[in-house]
């Protein structure tokens, strides 16, 4: 288990207070001029050397997107550091614990990061339901401004650099870069077309790096304790500490620093208090957040809990938001209630995923209540694999990969459903016959 | 968003709101809100601006607000862009209401994380208490939504009302929160299981316990 010493998020639980002064006395804007004085090319090796990749579900290496911003920004077309608090993934809870009780780790990393691309300003976008969270980031902002952290002058660094704080108004599709781009212009979220990418033209036309909440704010930790600090947790190509976030059938919910790599039976027993009515009683898991295929309990039991660790088990660890199943869940219902979601945020600007979400919801909930066609299941699948990567953004891909999840994994539960409304007796139970 | 209802713009909601103008002390809040972003880049204020005048309705009716049309043509002439420019945005984004909503607006969430936890329980004890999905009950007091994942969802079920969350739900506990509303009380927010503070397992934390009692500096324990 990770050491307490190891962990970034010390005030993950908000027992002591976020304000600026407790934060410093945790560590936080501790002599950052000096961070700065690295340099910006110095900063973004020791992060590319951490091994750092985003938290934000894809899982890109945070050092090397960086690295793609212009060297010598024009004065008419300044660059933007955008970092997404648009945390609104089923399952995903860690962003709001790091605002409302670790802001200033937020903050600092902001600067930090923003320095090393060599950003004017950065906007921080966190969702318009996060409203008290909203409140804590705006108090602690301003408290950096009043102690020259921020502003002219950043931390008597002579760099000058903004952070502003901009909250949404409920929309999931923000959450993509460009979307949250366009929303930050006071557009509909409806993501653009890549290329160009975002480190080309993307805020107000202007070179734009798009970071999640988690990413920017290890940041500083990392730069004060190194690269190979950061890079000793975790297995290869899957460096460093997380947050999980454990909903769903397990004793005792929470969010938690764990190192990457840890196994899930390992994060359960150690935080969870276990599965719900014990391992026996596990059914599926959903490893990374609602856009990730479930995994069923055999699987999971002791899968590695990194990229490459639940992509080997078919899933992925997306924002490490982990959905615990037990038995008495019903599971095509579970996965339906996903599709709602996805047809409810789809933007509606591509017609397969517009069409399609509310399709694929309308079939889910038949299959849930067993009234359709065993062949449908098929149809069903076929439709998935029309929606996914034909839609400009991920969000096709996302509403398709659970259902292709439930198939693959319980398919005879759906079948099952299908033929007990049909009043037929399922697979091998004997036949109800009258006696000869 | 499809099912969000829509009010056409009637007579009287154009002579009711017609006049709408900042308050004096929403007027310095639209004024800080300008100051955030570049010149010539005002319609990034479209949704800070709705969300003012929304909580701005909300502060005259006694209700969470909402947006009648002549409202958001007030915001659209404030940043000089079309009406359609801001109108598309209001019926994009969740969070703004199109049409009255009551004192208290209660946001179920019934994403599978809280499903999973018991939000049908949730909805039940709305449903008992009177609450009907989209609507209003006739008192003028609630007005129910199921919304998507608000992000709790390891204190999860939970409810969103106006401003603040309430998390770790049961049936018992939505009807107490229901009730102390009703009488004009503001029960305690965030989690309402009993010894929990936030997010940490329920029966205390697993790490960082010397955070507990005290600003803990693990600084010192680095080099070991």
């Amino acid at each position: 288990m990770l050491a307490d010493k190891d962990r970034i998020f010390t005030n993950l639980y908000g027992y002591q207070p976020w304000n600026v002064d407790a934060a410093m006395k945790r560590g936080d804007w501790d002599n950052t001029k000096a961070l700065l004085e690295l340099g910006q090319d110095k900063i973004i090796d020791v992060i590319k050397a951490s091994g750092l990749r985003g938290r934000g579900g894809a899982g890109f290496p945070t050092g090397m997107k960086w690295s793609f911003m212009p060297k010598e920004p024009r004065p008419d077309r300044p660059s933007f550091l955008v970092i997404n608090a648009d945390e609104s993934e089923p399952g995903s809870c860690k962003d709001r614990e790091i605002i409302r009780h670790d802001p200033h780790k937020l903050i600092e990393g902001a600067l930090v990061a923003g320095f090393a691309m060599r950003a004017r300003a950065a906007y921080i976008y966190i969702r318009g339901e996060y409203i008290r969270e909203a409140e804590t980031l705006f108090a602690a902002v301003a408290e950096a401004y009043n102690r020259g952290f921020l502003g002219k002058n950043a931390c008597g660094s002579g760099y000058d650099f903004d952070v502003f704080v901009h909250r949404g108004a409920g929309a999931y599709i923000c959450g993509e870069e460009t979307a949250m781009i366009e929303s930050l212009e006071g557009k509909k979220g409806q993501p653009r077309l890549k290329p160009p990418f975002p480190a080309g033209a993307g805020l107000y036309g202007c070179p734009t790096t798009v970071n999640n909440v988690e990413s920017i704010a290890v940041a500083p930790t990392i730069l004060r304790r190194g690269a190979e600090w950061f890079s000793s947790f975790g297995r290869e190509n899957n460096k460093g500490t997380k947050l999980f976030q454990i909903s769903g059938h397990v004793d005792r919910p929470c969010v938690v620093e764990e190192s990457m790599s840890i196994s899930f039976r390992e994060l359960i027993e150690k935080h969870c208090g276990g599965i719900r009515g014990g391992w026996d009683n596990l059914l599926a898991v959903i490893p990374g957040g609602s856009s990730v295929p479930l995994v069923p309990a055999a699987e999971i039991m002791d899968a590695p809990m990194d990229f490459d660790g639940l992509k080997a088990v078919g899933s992925g660890l997306g924002t490490a938001a982990v959905i615990v199943m037990d038995k008495s869940t019903d599971i095509v219902r579970a996965i339906s209630r996903l599709s709602y979601f996805y047809k409810h945020e789809s933007c509606g600007q591509c017609t397969p995923c517009r069409e399609g979400t509310g399709w694929m919801w309308r079939v889910m909930e038949r299959m849930r209540t067993g009234d359709a066609d065993v062949a449908e299941i098929d149809t069903l699948f076929q439709v998935t694999k029309q929606v996914e990567g034909h839609t400009i953004c991920a969000l096709g891909d996302a509403a398709a990969w659970p259902i292709q999840g439930l198939i693959r994994h319980f398919r005879p539960e759906m079948e099952r459903r299908i033929r007990e409304r049909k009043g037929e007796t399922g697979g091998n139970a004997p036949m109800m016959e009258a006696a000869e | 968003m499809a099912d969000a209802p829509n009010i056409p713009d009637e007579a009287e909601v154009r002579a009711r709101w017609g006049n709408f103008a900042w308050t004096d002390e929403n007027q310095k809040k639209a004024n800080e809100i300008l100051a955030r972003y570049p010149k010539g880049r005002e319609q990034s204020c479209s949704i800070p601006f709705l969300d003012l005048a929304q909580r701005q309705v909300g502060a005259e009716t006694q209700t969470q607000g909402w947006l009648p049309v002549p409202v958001i043509e007030f915001v659209a002439r404030q940043l000089g862009v079309a009406y359609m420019r801001i109108y598309e945005v209001a019926t994009f984004y969740t969070m703004f209401n199109l049409a009255p909503v009551g004192r208290y607006h209660v946001q179920v969430c019934g994403t599978t994380p809280c499903m999973l936890r018991g939000s049908d329980d949730v909805l039940a004890a709305c449903k008992n208490k009177g609450l009907i999905k989209g609507k209003t009950t006739p008192d003028g007091m609630f007005t129910l939504t199921e919304v998507e994942c608000m992000g709790n969802c390891a204190s999860a079920p939970m409810v969103q009302i106006n401003d603040d969350n309430y998390e770790d739900l049961d049936y018992d506990r939505t009807v107490t929160i229901l009730e102390a509303l009703a009488r004009g009380e503001s029960p305690k927010t965030g989690t309402q299981e009993p010894g929990r503070h936030t997010v940490e397992p329920i029966g205390g934390p697993t790490t960082l316990t010397a955070m507990v009692g005290d600003n803990h500096d693990y600084r010192g324990e680095w080099g070991a």
